[in-house]
C-alpha cells in the first residue's frame, strides 16, 4: 500500500469559519464528528485514509457484534434527529429470530433552523459510510439505505463519489475488509417533503409511496419497517458518531458531556447573532447564554440589541426566552423546562423581531407540509396560518386569539379553554404536546403560537386593534376613534 | 419505443437492481426522467410504471406528493428562495421580492424565454447562511440582490455562476433536472447483492462467525440462502 498524503488542514478565517464548509466554525473544544472538517478534501478517501477513516469500523470487526452493539449501549449515544431517543435502545427493539434486518440511514434535513447533516455529508461522507458499516455489522442488518434529501445536489455527489471509492477499495459491498461481513449501501434520495423525516413515512417514500407516516403501533420500525421487516433508521449525525465510540471506546466518549447526554452535538445558531454558525459543542457544560454570547460561539447579538426570543431545538420546539437562557444544552434539562434540544437548531430573534410575523412563518411551514393524512393536521395547520395571515394584514378579530388556541386544542389537546383566560394559563401546555394526529407535525406547529401568545399577546392583539399603525385596507381609522 | 435513452435505460435497470423491490425505483427514476428531459412527460410516467410493476396512476400518485417533480416545463433555472424562520430574520423576503421584480415573474411563475422559474420555498438547510437561494439545488449563501444579479448576468452569458456559490461546489451548472452529476455505480465482483424481504432467511454470516473472520469458501456469498 503506498503511503498516505499528508493533508493540509486549511486555517480558519478571522471569523473562525473554516473557509470551504460552509458555516462550519472551528471553535475551540473537543471534534467528535467534525474532526476533518478543517480539510480542504476532506470528502476523498486519500484525506479519510490518511485520517483514520475505517479504523472504527476495523476496531469494530475485530469484535463480536454483540460487543459492538454494547459499546454503543454503553455509550448512551442519544439520537441527534429531535425525539433523542438512545440509539443503542432503539437497536435492541429489533425482534429475535426476524431476517433479514434493514438500515436507513435518515438524511432527509429539513426543519427549519436545522444544518448540520448537510455539512456532514458534504464535507465527511465516509465517516458516515463508515458509521452505516459499523450499525450493520452490530446488528447483522443485510442492506444499508443512505436516504438523503432531494435538494442536497452537492451531498449526493460527494456520497456517490465516496461510495463508488469506498467500494473499490474494499471497504463497502461484499468480504468488507477482508472478512465474511457484506453488506451493500443504495444511495437513496428524496424529492422534497418535510414529512419524509418522520422514520415511517421515510420507509413509506423508500417503498416508492407517497411519503405519510404509518398508523402506531408498531412505535418502531425496528419491529416492522421497511418491507415489513425489523429496520433500524438512523439520523446520519447519530451514526456519524459511531466511528469515534468504536475506535476510542464507550468510556472516552462518557468523558465528554454530561452523565445523561453524553457526547458532543453540532449546533446551528441562526438569525440576529453575530457569527451564526454551526458549532460542535459538548453537550450539558454548555448553556445557551454561552453559545448565544460567548467569545468561542456566536459573540452576542447583532448591533449589541436586546434578545426578544429564541428557538431552542427546530421549529417544532416552543420558544425560549431570556430567563431561560442559563439551561445547559442538554436534553433532559431542556425537556424539563417546557422545550427540546431537538435537532440542535438554534434560531435567535432581537428585539426588531415582529413576532407575529415570525409565528406565521413557523405555521406556514407546517400548513404546507402537513401530508394531509389527518384531518386535525390538515385543515387546522392551515387554519391557524390563514388567522394569522388575516391578523397580520390588519383584519383581525378580538376572537382570532382564542380561535387560534382553540385550533390548536384539536390538534394537541391541552391550552383550551382555560388559556383564553390569560397568559398564566398557558404555561399548562403540555409538553411533549398531546397529539390527535399519527405523528408530531401537527402538535408542532401550535408551539410557536402558544409560545409567542404566552409572551407576546400584546403584538398581537395591537395588529388586532390597529392600535400601533398597521396598513389596513380599508378607509383609515380616523383620529380618537374608537378601537 | 422506450421513453429512456439508451444510456439512461441502463442506468435504470442499474437503479432498479439495488432494491429489494423495483417499486422502491420510483422516486430515482422519476428524477432520472426529470434529467432527461427538465420534468415529468406523460411518456416517462408510463415507462416507469413498466419499470417498475406498477400502473401509470400510482406512478403520478408518488410522484405528486414531492415537490421537486414538476409535471409542466418549466424554466432551464430553477430559482428556489427561502423565507422560512431564519432566512426571514435576515431578509429572505426582501430577497425573494427583488428576485419577482428583476424576472418581471411571481413566485410559481416562469419568465418568457423559458429561462428562468421562481419559487417561494422552505428551509433548504442553510440556516446560519442566511439568507439563502438555491439555482437548480445549487446553493449561494448569504446572498443578497447583487449576488442574484450576478448570478443571472453569469447564466445569461453562458457561464457558470457557482463560483459564486457555496464553497465547494465548482463546475457546470446543469440544467433543471439533474442533481448529482455523479452517479453511484456498484461493480459486479464487489456486489454484497440485495436481500429480498420474501426471503425469510437466516441471521447474516458474519453473525454466526464472530468475530469477523477471513471469508472460507463456504461462506463467500453472503447472502446466498442456505438452501
Amino acid at each position: 500500500m503506498l503511503p498516505m498524503p499528508e493533508p493540509t488542514a486549511v486555517h480558519p478565517d478571522d471569523m473562525g469559519y473554516v473557509p470551504h464548509a460552509a458555516g462550519f466554525v472551528a471553535n475551540e473544544g473537543p471534534k467528535l464528528v467534525s474532526g476533518r472538517f478543517p480539510y480542504e478534501d476532506s470528502y476523498t478517501l486519500e484525506c479519510a485514509l490518511a485520517t483514520g477513516a475505517y479504523t472504527g469500523l476495523r476496531a469494530a470487526l475485530g469484535r463480536t457484534p454483540d460487543d459492538v452493539h454494547t459499546e454503543v449501549r454503553d455509550a448512551t449515544l442519544l439520537g441527534r434527529a429531535g425525539a433523542g431517543f438512545p440509539a443503542g435502545v432503539k437497536w435492541g427493539f429489533c425482534p429475535e429470530g426476524v431476517w433479514p434486518r434493514y438500515l436507513v440511514a435518515n438524511g432527509d434535513e429539513s426543519e427549519p433552523g436545522t444544518y448540520k447533516d448537510r455539512l456532514l455529508m458534504e464535507r465527511d461522507p465516509h465517516q458516515l459510510i463508515e458509521g452505516c458499516l459499523i450499525a450493520c455489522y452490530a446488528l447483522g442488518l443485510s442492506q444499508c439505505f443512505l436516504y438523503v434529501r432531494g435538494e442536497m445536489a452537492l451531498a449526493q455527489e460527494r456520497l456517490a463519489a465516496a461510495l463508488n471509492d469506498a467500494y473499490a477499495a474494499g471497504y463497502v459491498g461484499r468480504n468488507i475488509c477482508d472478512t465474511d461481513f457484506s453488506v451493500d449501501i443504495t444511495l437513496h434520495w428524496g424529492a422534497g417533503a418535510y414529512i419524509v423525516g418522520e422514520e415511517t413515512a421515510l420507509i413509506e417514500s423508500l417503498e416508492g409511496n407517497r411519503g405519510v407516516p404509518r398508523l402506531k403501533p408498531p412505535y418502531f420500525p425496528a419491529v416492522i419497517g421497511l418491507y415489513g421487516k425489523p429496520t433500524i433508521v438512523n439520523n446520519v449525525e447519530t451514526l456519524a458518531n459511531l466511528p469515534w465510540i468504536l475506535e476510542h471506546g464507550a468510556v472516552a466518549y462518557r468523558g465528554f458531556g454530561s452523565e445523561a447526554s453524553p457526547g458532543t452535538r453540532l449546533f446551528a445558531v441562526s438569525g440576529h447573532v453575530v457569527r451564526p454558525g454551526v458549532y460542535e459543542v459538548e453537550q450539558g457544560v454548555t448553556t445557551y447564554r454561552d453559545l448565544i454570547y460567548g467569545l468561542n460561539f456566536c459573540r452576542g447579538i447583532r448591533d449589541g440589541n436586546d434578545l426578544k426570543a429564541f428557538i431552542p431545538g427546530g421549529a417544532s420546539a416552543p420558544w425560549f426566552f431570556e430567563e431561560q437562557l442559563d439551561l445547559p444544552l442538554e436534553a433532559r434539562d431542556v425537556g424539563a423546562a417546557g422545550s427540546m434540544l431537538g435537532s440542535g437548531a438554534i434560531v435567535v430573534m432581537d428585539h426588531t423581531t415582529d413576532v407575529v410575523k415570525a409565528c406565521l412563518r413557523v405555521v406556514r411551514f407546517f400548513a404546507r407540509e402537513s401530508c394531509g393524512k389527518c384531518s386535525p393536521c390538515r385543515e387546522g395547520t392551515s387554519w391557524e396560518e390563514k388567522i394569522l395571515e388575516r391578523i397580520l394584514d390588519g383584519h383581525g378579530r378580538p376572537s382570532d386569539l382564542d380561535l387560534l388556541l382553540d385550533i390548536g386544542d384539536n390538534i394537541s389537546p391541552g391550552p383550551y379553554p382555560v388559556a383564553a383566560h390569560g397568559a398564566a394559563a398557558l404555561d399548562a401546555v403540555p409538553f411533549p404536546p398531546h397529539q390527535t394526529t399519527i405523528c408530531p407535525l401537527g402538535p408542532s406547529s401550535v408551539a410557536p403560537i402558544t409560545s409567542a401568545l404566552r409572551r407576546f399577546r400584546s403584538e398581537f392583539e395591537a395588529k388586532i386593534t390597529r392600535r400601533d399603525g398597521i396598513p389596513v385596507q380599508s378607509a383609515p381609522v380616523a383620529d380618537g376613534a374608537p378601537a | 419505443m422506450s421513453y429512456f435513452t439508451e444510456a439512461n435505460a441502463r442506468t435504470a435497470a442499474e437503479v432498479i437492481a439495488r432494491y429489494p423491490r423495483p417499486r422502491s425505483a420510483v422516486i430515482p427514476l422519476l428524477h432520472l426522467a426529470q434529467e432527461q428531459e427538465g420534468w415529468v412527460t406523460r411518456d416517462a410516467m408510463v415507462e416507469i410504471a413498466d419499470l417498475t410493476g406498477i400502473t401509470p396512476a400510482e406512478v403520478l400518485g408518488t410522484g405528486s406528493f414531492y415537490e421537486m417533480f414538476r409535471f409542466h416545463p418549466v424554466g432551464r433555472y430553477l430559482v428556489n428562495v427561502c423565507t422560512n424562520i431564519s432566512c426571514q430574520l435576515l431578509g429572505g423576503e426582501e430577497l425573494l421580492h427583488h428576485v419577482e421584480e428583476s424576472l418581471g415573474v411571481h413566485a410559481g411563475g416562469t419568465t418568457d424565454d423559458g429561462m428562468f422559474t421562481v419559487e417561494e420555498v422552505e428551509c433548504v438547510t442553510a440556516c446560519t447562511e442566511a439568507p439563502c437561494f438555491t439555482v437548480n439545488y445549487r446553493y449561494f449563501h448569504r446572498a443578497d440582490s447583487d449576488t442574484f444579479d450576478a448570478v443571472v448576468a453569469d447564466l445569461y452569458a453562458g457561464r457558470s455562476p457557482l463560483a459564486r456559490g457555496a464553497q465547494g461546489d465548482h463546475g457546470n451548472l446543469p440544467a433543471h433536472g439533474t442533481l448529482g452529476r455523479l452517479r453511484q455505480h456498484i461493480p459486479d465482483d464487489r456486489r454484497a447483492g440485495v436481500v429480498p424481504p420474501e426471503e425469510a432467511g437466516e441471521e447474516p454470516v458474519w453473525l454466526r462467525t464472530t468475530p469477523a473472520t477471513a471469508p472460507s469458501a463456504a461462506t463467500s456469498t453472503t447472502h446466498a440462502p442456505d438452501a
